[in-house]
């Protein structure tokens, strides 16, 4: 479509043809509803095309019903130039050189007058723009490697971020930061987790819950958090950087194979399940409060970057009254992998088993994860475990679901081997599985109850 | 050169600024001056919920009343055309933290932006098309919301969703129209607990709730014709019912611009009737603001540069608790230089003030410094000594034409103040600036912040447009109450004094009153006084308030005496002691205000023995007195069975 009429389709095109005028032009438009005079705008594409869109003196836009318009008249042109003031990043002597990987997301971001939604706008100059705080905190160089909004981030997202990764520590960055959009975040990270084993330096995944084309976003002060991780935390390991709480208070630094979204909108979304978060983060300083983690290094050498992955793998969420047929699906559909997220300790119904048992002799590899997310399987406990056992479904102790599903489609990425497989999935890379969990690794506030009520009221949430 | 006097200065530059009292002033000096002013109106709009969430709207709480607290702090963005607003800058140079109050009954997480928008309440939008049909606008085809920035925190989102109804109307006022550009409807923002330094804390309970704006063009020449326009627009609202009564329901934002000055904004004024000493004074300060930028430019050739010293403390030992208590705080005293700018602080701009409370009122907001934050060299009364001036002035190397501030301040926030002082004068150099005011008392306003434009509006992304159909359109159309243009004209007709209108339209006693006129055939305007002054006087003084029971009570009584062929006047008696006795039925009250049945004959009788009995105690011989003081005794007698007109006609006559 030419570009003057910029989404307009249908009936509002014609009209705007018939009226000989374009987008961008400053107009009058008579109507049976009386005369309006604005600048007219594009139209969004998911819009319908019963109206031309007219931006107002006043700043405000209004829709005007093609039906009523009995003229429109140009009276002037004005096509708006939407761009973050872009300055070029100061570089600093003393300061880390961090390199932040742009995936798409709200991490920076503008609007997109085809869709009406939110678009990243990223490079270094138009992130100094918007955020110059990051120039006290770091040297930045920026690479948009996709421009895909996360649910369209994959396998072979993946592993070409792996890879790029691994040749800038390579070239001896201090720190990576990867700009995410937030809802798939955790299965990146999940995958960077297993694909780079061994950072000597930290790569910190962050986004940000509220687009950052609004003043409260959490966008700018998340990727200070990020950046400042990158640069000064002593923790080398793929993570999560995001609030801690819905107040612009503190972020929290997540393991990326323990970290979950459970909030559709919240700015807290993200919490580590079954541990406690590495560490939490201001704009002063980092407080380390989980003891183990990977240090960081001076050296490359023990870095590895494993990038593999088999697509034909699922996870698949168990629901009471599931039929057989599910299974069997996956089976005629070459699935090699499934991870099942259980009930309880880690079950499935019985009229189950017969397919389960056909998958798995179809060379299915079945690892049993809990739909409850906090908590080990235990397939022992009840006969259902030890019947599904000996089927040959294996508990893949306290891995999160989703990771669990990252792990196996990676792990079958390289080999095909029951035994290998199972060594794989079964051995922790980075704190997937852990020997242990702290008694206060799940806290699950509930409000109403007085000392809870007690607390929110006294501390930020 | 001798020292400024500044008392005297202040009175010298009130003078040659012009400046009357309003009472004195006419429409030529509104002329003289080139006075326009506009207004926004915004109204709340009576819905059972919030405009985007699904908590209730119209339940306050008390500030200290809330479960939690969550703190936000405002960036600015870029609006949809590729800018910074100059507010959003200013605003983010304060850096302020932000806390929010919230209450489970009165908000939900869309009020502190963790959720996105629900569907807009659609009751709220019908009541405002209503409202703008009302108003004679043309209704938008498609309604959008658009993002409105507000980085004063006042909204934790950091903007206001809001979108146009409709466009393009007028109003009629009795001389004249007034052009109206647009009706929006938006959501409310939060209340204001406290601000102090660089913390603000708002409670949530109002924010979100539905509210129309509505915008004149800046028609109206003088101030009681923006009076006049906002009560119009106000009653027009309520006209329907459908909009908010009480305290804080309804608010206006006043513009108000001279010849070669800029229009300034005075926001948030919730009594109409404080409008036109609001605007009277905004005239005269802008009036003030171009003689100083005259005055200024004359002087100052060069970019204006401001030079400023540390002050030990120890040798400047000055005698002011403000400022000795900050520096327990480890605040530093600054002294500052502006060069040219004698005779410029002491300059009138508004009673009781001068330019220096410009500067002192822009380092709170911009800089953060508590009231009290500066001392200058043009106070009348100052706590530093002349031979510490003397010695400010040689530590700064000030020339005599020069003037000087002294603040004190945090090494945090130094630079920004130093830099708002610097900007006040440079903005004075170039006359009014943009800004947005503050009332204070006594019609007087100080600065809240820098007026936004529209660079600060952006579409709302979280939402689609929302299809303003003719159907609707029309059925809303055909169910609109009278116009309040009819019922102005009706008011006119009866003769109702202009005082009583607001309470017969805020309460939409009217149609009531119609009625009464139709059942007793009582005069109008009696009937419309009864409820304007006498039923609002007996509110006032019981301290309780009227409402429809009330309201329906009035309108029995005057069935009552109608149909006992009473004559009306009785009713304010009757109605006093209703007031009193609210139980007591109408014959009771009859009796106990002695009435009983007479004509003018029987009443009349009496007179001539009333006359012996006045001789004997008078202390006056004064015709006057005597009829006054039978037509009292006789009174008690006669209401209800003769007008008193009548009666005072009869009495003077017998008597001559």
């Amino acid at each position: 479509m030419l570009d003057m009429f910029k989404g307009h389709r249908g009936k509002a095109l014609e009209t705007l043809k018939k009226f000989k005028s374009r987008v961008w032009s400053d107009a009058i438009v008579k109507t049976t509803r009386g005369e309006f005079k604005g600048i007219i705008l594009p139209r969004s594409e998911n819009d319908d095309d019963r109206h031309i869109v007219l931006k107002l003196i006043t700043g405000y836009n209004i829709g005007i019903s093609v039906e009523t318009i009995t003229d429109i008249e140009e009276i002037g042109y004005k096509e708006a130039n939407y761009k973050i003031p872009e300055k070029e990043f100061p570089f600093t002597e003393g300061q880390a050189n961090i390199k932040l990987f742009g995936t798409g997301g709200t991490i920076a971001s503008r609007l997109d007058y085809r869709t009406g939604a939110v678009i990243p706008a990223f490079s270094p100059g138009e992130l100094y723009g918007a955020v110059p705080e990051l120039a006290d905190i770091c040297n930045l160089k920026t690479e948009k490697i996709f421009a895909v909004f996360s649910e369209n981030m994959g396998s072979e997202q993946y592993m070409k971020l792996a890879k790029a990764i691994g040749k800038e520590i390579k070239r001896g960055i201090d720190g990576i930061v990867i700009g995410h959009g937030t809802d798939t975040m955790h299965h990146t990270a999940a995958a960077l987790s297993f694909m780079i084993q061994n950072p000597p330096v930290p790569i910190v995944m962050v986004g940000s819950q509220r687009s950052s084309d609004r003043p409260s976003s959490d966008a700018a002060l998340n990727l200070m958090y990020a950046t400042k991780a990158a640069s000064e935390s002593d923790i080398a390991e793929v993570m999560v950087c995001m609030f801690g709480s819905t107040s612009d208070d503190y972020g929290l630094l997540h393991r990326g194979t323990r970290i979950r979204k459970m909030h559709s909108s919240y700015r807290s979304t993200f919490r580590t399940i079954g541990d406690i978060p590495l560490a939490m983060i201001t704009r002063d300083k980092i407080t380390t409060i989980q003891k183990k983690y990977h240090k960081r290094k001076k050296t490359t050498k023990e870095m590895k970057i494993i990038p593999a992955w088999e697509e034909k793998t699922t996870l698949l969420y168990y629901y009471p009254d599931m039929m057989p047929d599910m299974i069997d699906s996956m089976i005629n559909n070459g699935y090699k992998g499934c991870i099942i997220a259980g009930t309880g300790l880690g079950h499935v119904n019985k009229p189950l088993y017969p397919a389960l048992e056909r998958a798995v002799k179809a060379g299915m590899h079945i690892y049993m994860t809990v739909q409850t997310l906090w908590g080990y399987t235990h397939m022992s406990v009840y006969e259902t475990g030890r019947d599904l056992m000996s089927i040959g479904v294996i508990p893949a102790e306290n891995m999160l679901p989703e990771v669990a599903y990252v792990k196996l489609a990676w792990a079958l990425g390289q080999s095909n081997d029951r035994e290998e497989v199972k060594k794989i999935m079964l051995t922790p890379v980075c704190g997937e599985i852990t020997e242990r969990e702290p008694y206060n690794g799940y806290l699950i506030f509930q409000g109403g109850i007085p000392e809870v009520e007690d607390f929110i009221k006294k501390v930020h949430k | 050169m001798k020292n400024l006097d500044p008392v005297q200065n202040n009175e010298l530059t009130k003078k040659n600024t012009g400046y009357i009292p309003r009472k004195k002033a006419t429409q030529k000096t509104y002329d003289d001056l080139g006075f326009m002013s506009g207004l926004e109106i915004h109204q709340q709009l009576k819905t059972k919920k919030k405009l985007f969430c699904r908590c209730p709207a119209g339940i306050y709480q008390d500030f200290d009343d809330f479960d939690a607290e969550i703190v936000r702090h405002m960036r600015p963005t870029l609006s949809e055309l590729g800018e910074y607003d100059g507010t959003a800058l200013m605003e983010f140079k304060t850096k302020k933290e932000i806390i929010y109050r919230i209450k489970d009954e009165t908000a939900c997480t869309y009020d502190i932006d963790d959720t996105p928008p629900f569907p807009i309440n659609r009751q709220a939008l019908e009541y405002a098309i209503e409202i703008a049909l009302l108003t004679g606008l043309n209704i938008v085809g498609e309604f959008h919301i658009a993002r409105k920035q507000y980085l004063d925190g006042s909204i934790p989102t950091g903007f206001q969703r809001t979108g146009i109804v409709g466009i393009e109307g007028e109003i009629p006022l009795k001389n004249k129209k007034v052009r109206i550009i647009q009706m929006s409807i938006e959501e409310d923002s939060c209340r204001e607990v406290s601000d102090v330094r660089h913390t603000r804390i708002y409670a949530t309970d109002r924010l979100g709730m539905p509210l129309i704006e509505t915008v004149t063009y800046p028609d109206m020449k003088h101030p009681d014709e923006v009076k006049e326009a906002a009560h119009y627009i106000r009653f027009l609202g309520r006209s329907t019912g459908k909009v908010r009564t009480g305290s804080g329901a309804a608010r206006q934002d006043v513009n108000v611009s001279i010849e070669g000055g800029t229009r300034v904004e005075i926001k948030g004024v919730s009594s109409i009737a404080a409008i036109p000493e609001l605007v009277h004074n905004e005239a005269f300060r802008q009036k003030a603001l171009l003689l100083i930028k005259d005055i200024l430019n004359e002087r100052i050739k060069n970019r204006f540069k401001v030079n400023f010293k540390e002050l030990n403390p120890n040798e400047f030992g000055i005698d002011y608790k403000p400022l000795q208590n900050s520096l327990k705080d480890g605040f530093k005293i600054i002294a500052i230089n502006l060069p040219h700018c004698s005779g410029i602080l002491s300059h009138f701009t508004q009673t009781g003030k001068n330019f220096s409370d410009e500067i002192t009122d822009r380092l709170k907001v911009i800089a953060c410094l508590e009231r009290p934050n500066m001392l200058h060299s043009e106070e009348e009364k100052s706590p530093i000594t002349e031979k510490q001036w003397t010695d400010i002035k040689k530590i700064l190397n000030a020339k005599n034409e020069d003037a000087q501030i002294v603040i004190w301040t945090s090494d945090f926030d130094l630079k920004i103040a130093v830099e708002t002082i610097e900007e006040r004068i440079e903005l004075a150099m170039n006359g009014v600036p943009n800004e947005t005011r503050k009332s204070i008392q006594n019609g007087l306003t100080i600065f809240e912040r820098v007026l936004p434009g529209a660079d600060r509006m952006y579409p709302d992304t979280d939402s689609t447009p929302i299809p303003i159909i003719e159907k609707d359109v029309a059925r809303l159309e055909k169910n609109l109450p009278v116009s309040i243009s009819r019922r102005f004209k009706e008011l006119t007709d009866w003769k109702i004094p202009i005082d009583s209108w607001p309470y017969l339209l805020r309460y939409n006693l009217i149609p009531m009153i119609e009625d009464i006129i139709k059942r007793t055939n009582f005069p109008p305007k009696f009937i419309a006084t009864t409820f304007a002054h006498q039923l609002k006087g007996l509110e006032g003084r019981n301290g309780g308030k009227n409402t429809i029971s009330t309201f329906k009570k009035v309108k029995k009584l005057f069935e009552f005496v109608s149909e006992k062929k009473l004559h009306y006047e009785i009713i304010w008696d009757m109605l006093k002691f209703i007031y009193e006795h609210p139980k007591m039925d109408f014959d009771s009250v009859l009796i106990e205000l002695d009435y009983s049945d007479s004509n003018m004959k029987k009443i009349l009788s009496d007179v001539p023995v009333m006359r012996d009995i006045f001789t004997q105690i008078a202390k006056t011989k004064r015709k006057e007195a005597e009829i006054d003081w039978i037509i009292g005794e006789l009174r008690k007698f006669a209401i209800g069975n003769i007008p008193m007109n009548d009666l005072r006609d009869e009495v003077v006559k017998t008597l001559s």
